[in-house]
């Protein structure tokens, strides 16, 4: 097991290198001078000119790109070409705003999706089957722009439920220790604020869930079906064990290796998939972050953005193939 | 997982459901309470980020409304034009030769670190920027004061503190719209103590003179400034602070106004500005225009070297039918190369009217009554004078069909498009410009002087009177005799239709009814000194 660990740690460099490396030459293919665009179309071609230099943009790529790895060893992400702030610096708070809104939501989308494909397995062509697989497939294919609106001017508006955009109240804004909300506002006794954190987490990781909760769903209903045909079930139901524990136990345990794989690789593609929520809820994220980095050609923060999610993406497929192990004990490591 | 953990889970999430419920009265009764025990925050909600708050390093608005709160400038705008008032400096002086500029300080101001305003400050502001020669750190010094110190065209020979009040600026050579280019928000004194201590840093501790300090900000999110309590002017600011929040989606700015969490918006969509007027609980600002979207045409290339054939494309666009179809409204047709809110502006002009015959007599006339194939060029992103590049361009196409024009569209993205038309590639293209300085010689002289072809004279248009013009009125210190000047160069310009002006737009707020003395400025950054908002 550790071994194993250890060595998909180390394949984890050759992925990341060539992440990097496919990302420099992928943004590199944008047209569009980044100096031109931060300048403005007011500016002079000498101060375009004397920025491109300044930014080291006018040597041959590889040479840009050797010294971007040479700062990435080194621990150092790159400037932002717009703020000309280190990378590694100001990546934080984006970075903890999108994770703790993909948390939330992930388990909104487990607990839900879950929930939801195991009875629909349970009671298969019920009107509950129908109705949540029907409801899945709208899920699936629902344009998260137009639910964030709708969930806003309904719920927030129409209703005066909830508020509509924000990771706080404005104007009773949280300190940031952590970035992490829900934690800084407990870590400073303010309960007042951690509610209010927690209410304006919920439309938007509802909007955000809603996808990866649908296809967990649908997922867990297929697996689930498959195991409750095998012999064992039938076993255990004649055995006259509760129909609830059949389900839950025996038939979801194996049931959950499928599930949990689809469930790491949602949880990767709502770290940089969240742009969508984020531009609706107003949610400073590392998805509109990358997103404003693009349409400004700041290459280093859509580089250095791009690995970092991409890094917690292995790490979270590493966190899965570690978890099979452990829900079925016939998978070993060696 | 185990089962009580998902129970667990089961219990949070409804315990935030509850939650819904019970904390919204309180937020309401917070709120409320705030803004009637003091002057009130008010909560501006925009659809980007600032990129730095030292004003003298970036070009771009998001920074400047922010800015424009913590500095201030020698001299200012007026508040509804670009008429210039006293700023830091009460009064000044200005030689008949229009070549020295002496300027007498307010006295006992402070930088909010305590360091003294003074005409030492001045000095080294000026020093800062004009002996750094980096072109790409202070750019848009180099484009407003001709370059930097010792380059040949550097409008500024001299910064001098005559006493601890007084500083006096020897120019190189006059430069009328100098007072103009002094109030735009880049050239803001900023402490010189800071400056130093903070170096680079000095953009996210930005320390001015301004009626509010700098208090925090979280990047993506929000920029916070609070009152300057030991403000130069008495009573002022009225607020206790403003909360600049990035909300980037037009909508949802909209519907968080609507909910009360923000106080005013900018980027209203004009499609909802219904919406707004039908709510008693909302108002709309309208800013005055200070820009122009335009049809360009390249006047060294065939057919369009022609004058009669750029004529008669003007006498083809229907610029009511535009901007009723494309700006839902929100402009006023154009027929100057400038809007009417710059003094100066040509109002007797008559613009070419919408009439297909005239068209095709002036096309005879060219020898093209057959009509002939050319390629336009359609923006490809959205500006305020232009928001919907790509559909404006079908418009024409289908415009020019009538007199067997063929137009193809042709697009690239904005850095390349903009590279291009620069380099003179597009025979016909669409752009526009917003004002730097609210000068005339801002919109004409810099996009149609022939001093400017390779640069923002897209056109390449050349035109020898029209630049003995511009260049009297740039060394004429003399307004009204300026006005004329620009009067004249504008009806060349209308005869001569290097462009097709189409619009200068309006950009919308809204904000709650309870904001008062809120007036925006058409160069799109303004003070909110005396603002109020509640009771």
């Amino acid at each position: 097991m550790f071994s194993f660990t250890v060595r998909r740690l180390g394949a984890l460099i050759p992925v990341l290198l060539g992440m990097a490396f496919i990302v420099f030459m992928m943004v590199r293919a944008i047209p569009g001078n980044p100096a031109q665009l931060i300048l403005g179309q007011q500016a002079s071609k000498e101060a375009v000119a004397a920025l491109t230099k300044e930014l080291g943009l006018d040597q041959p790529w590889y040479m840009q790109f050797f010294g971007y790895l040479g700062g990435l060893f080194s621990g150092d992400l790159g400037v932002s070409l717009k703020t000309s702030t280190p990378i590694a610096e100001e990546v934080w708070p984006y970075l903890a705003a999108t994770i703790e809104l993909a948390i939330i939501a992930m388990i909104i989308a487990v607990v839900i999706g879950v929930n939801a494909g195991i009875i629909s397995a349970w009671f298969q062509n019920s009107w509950f089957d129908y109705i949540a697989m029907i409801i899945a497939l709208i899920g699936v294919s629902m344009p998260i722009f137009w639910l964030g609106l709708m969930e806003q001017y309904i719920v927030a508006i129409q209703w005066d439920l909830l508020p509509t955009t924000g990771r706080d109240n404005i104007r009773d804004p949280v300190e940031a220790i952590t970035n992490l909300y829900l934690l800084d506002t407990l870590l400073q006794g303010r309960f007042d604020q951690f509610f209010e954190v927690i209410r304006h987490l919920i439309l938007p990781s509802i909007a955000l869930a809603t996808i990866p909760m649908a296809i967990i769903a649908r997922m867990t209903r297929s697996s689930m079906l498959e195991v409750m045909r095998s012999d064992f079930i039938r076993t255990a139901r004649a055995k006259g064990m509760r129909m609830f524990w059949v389900v839950y136990k025996h038939s979801f345990k194996n049931a959950l290796i499928p599930v949990v794989t689809v469930i790491g690789l949602q949880t990767g593609l709502l770290l940089g998939g969240a742009i969508l929520t984020e531009t609706i809820f107003g949610w400073p994220g590392i998805g509109t972050y990358i997103y404003d980095a693009i349409n400004y050609r700041d290459y280093p923060v859509v580089q250095s953005g791009i690995l970092v999610i991409a890094f917690i993406f292995v790490i979270i497929n590493l966190c899965v193939d570690l978890l099979y192990a452990a829900i079925d004990p016939r998978i070993k490591y060696k | 997982m185990k089962k009580t953990s998902w129970i667990v889970l089961i219990c949070i999430l409804a315990l935030s459901a509850a939650l819904a419920g019970c904390g919204k009265a309180k937020e309401s009764s917070t709120s409320s309470g705030d803004s009637k025990a003091t002057g009130g925050t008010l909560i501006y909600g925009r659809g980007a980020d600032s990129t730095a708050l030292d004003p003298a390093i970036t070009t771009e608005g998001e920074s400047f409304i922010v800015t424009e709160q913590i500095f201030e400038t020698l001299v200012n705008y007026k508040k509804d034009n670009t008429e210039i008032e006293a700023g830091l400096a009460d009064t000044w002086d200005v030689s008949e030769d229009g070549l020295t500029y002496t300027f007498h300080l307010r006295e006992g101001i402070k930088f909010h670190d305590d360091t003294d305003f003074n005409a030492e400050a001045v000095v080294k502001n000026f020093q800062r920027w004009a002996q750094s020669k980096n072109e790409a750190k202070f750019a848009y010094y180099a484009s407003m004061f001709g370059g930097f110190e010792g380059d040949e065209g550097h409008v500024i020979k001299e910064v001098k503190a005559q006493d601890e009040h007084t500083v006096v600026f020897t120019l190189n050579r006059p430069q009328a719209p100098f007072l103009k280019n002094l109030a735009m928000s880049m050239f803001a004194i900023a402490s010189p103590t800071a400056l130093e201590k903070s170096g680079d840093a000095f953009t996210k501790h930005p320390v001015g003179t301004g009626p509010f300090v700098f208090k925090s900000w979280k990047p993506g999110d929000m920029i916070e400034v609070v009152k300057n309590e030991n403000y130069w002017q008495d009573g002022l600011p009225k607020l206790d602070g403003v909360k600049f929040k990035v909300i980037k989606d037009n909508s949802a700015r909209l519907n968080s106004l609507i909910k009360g969490e923000i106080d005013l918006m900018d980027g209203l969509n004009p499609s909802d500005l219904g919406q707004v007027e039908g709510d008693s609980k909302l108002q709309v600002f309208e800013r005055p225009s200070m820009n122009v979207g335009y049809l360009g045409f390249n006047t060294e290339k065939a057919p369009f070297d022609k004058k009669e054939v750029r004529q008669a494309i003007s006498h083809l666009i229907n610029k009511e039918e535009l901007i009723k179809s494309f700006y839902e409204g929100t402009a006023e047709p154009a027929k100057n190369p400038m809007p009417p809110s710059i003094s100066g502006y040509n109002d007797d002009i008559v613009d070419y009217d919408f009439n297909v015959d005239k068209a095709k007599e002036l096309l005879k006339a060219a020898g093209l009554e057959n009509g002939f194939e050319m390629d336009l060029w359609a923006m490809p992103v959205a500006r305020p004078y232009m928001p919907e590049g790509q559909k404006v361009a079908v418009a024409i196409q289908a415009a020019l069909k009538e007199v067997n024009i063929t137009a193809n569209i042709v697009t690239f993205d904005w850095g390349t498009y903009i590279e291009k038309v620069q380099a003179g590639e597009a025979p016909v293209y669409m752009l526009g410009w917003t004002g730097d300085n609210g000068d005339a010689d801002n919109f004409i002289y810099t996009l149609l002087d022939k001093d400017n072809i390779g640069s923002n004279n897209y056109s390449r248009y050349s035109n020898d009177e029209l630049h003995d013009i511009l260049i009297q009125a740039q060394s004429n210190p003399n307004e009204a005799e300026r006005i004329d000047l620009y009067k004249r160069a504008q009806e060349i310009i209308h005869e001569e239709a290097p462009w097709v002006p189409i619009a200068h737009s309006k950009p919308l707020l809204a904000g709650i009814k309870e904001i008062k003395e809120f007036t925006p400025h058409p160069t799109g950054t303004q003070s909110f000194i005396d603002v109020t908002v509640g009771e």
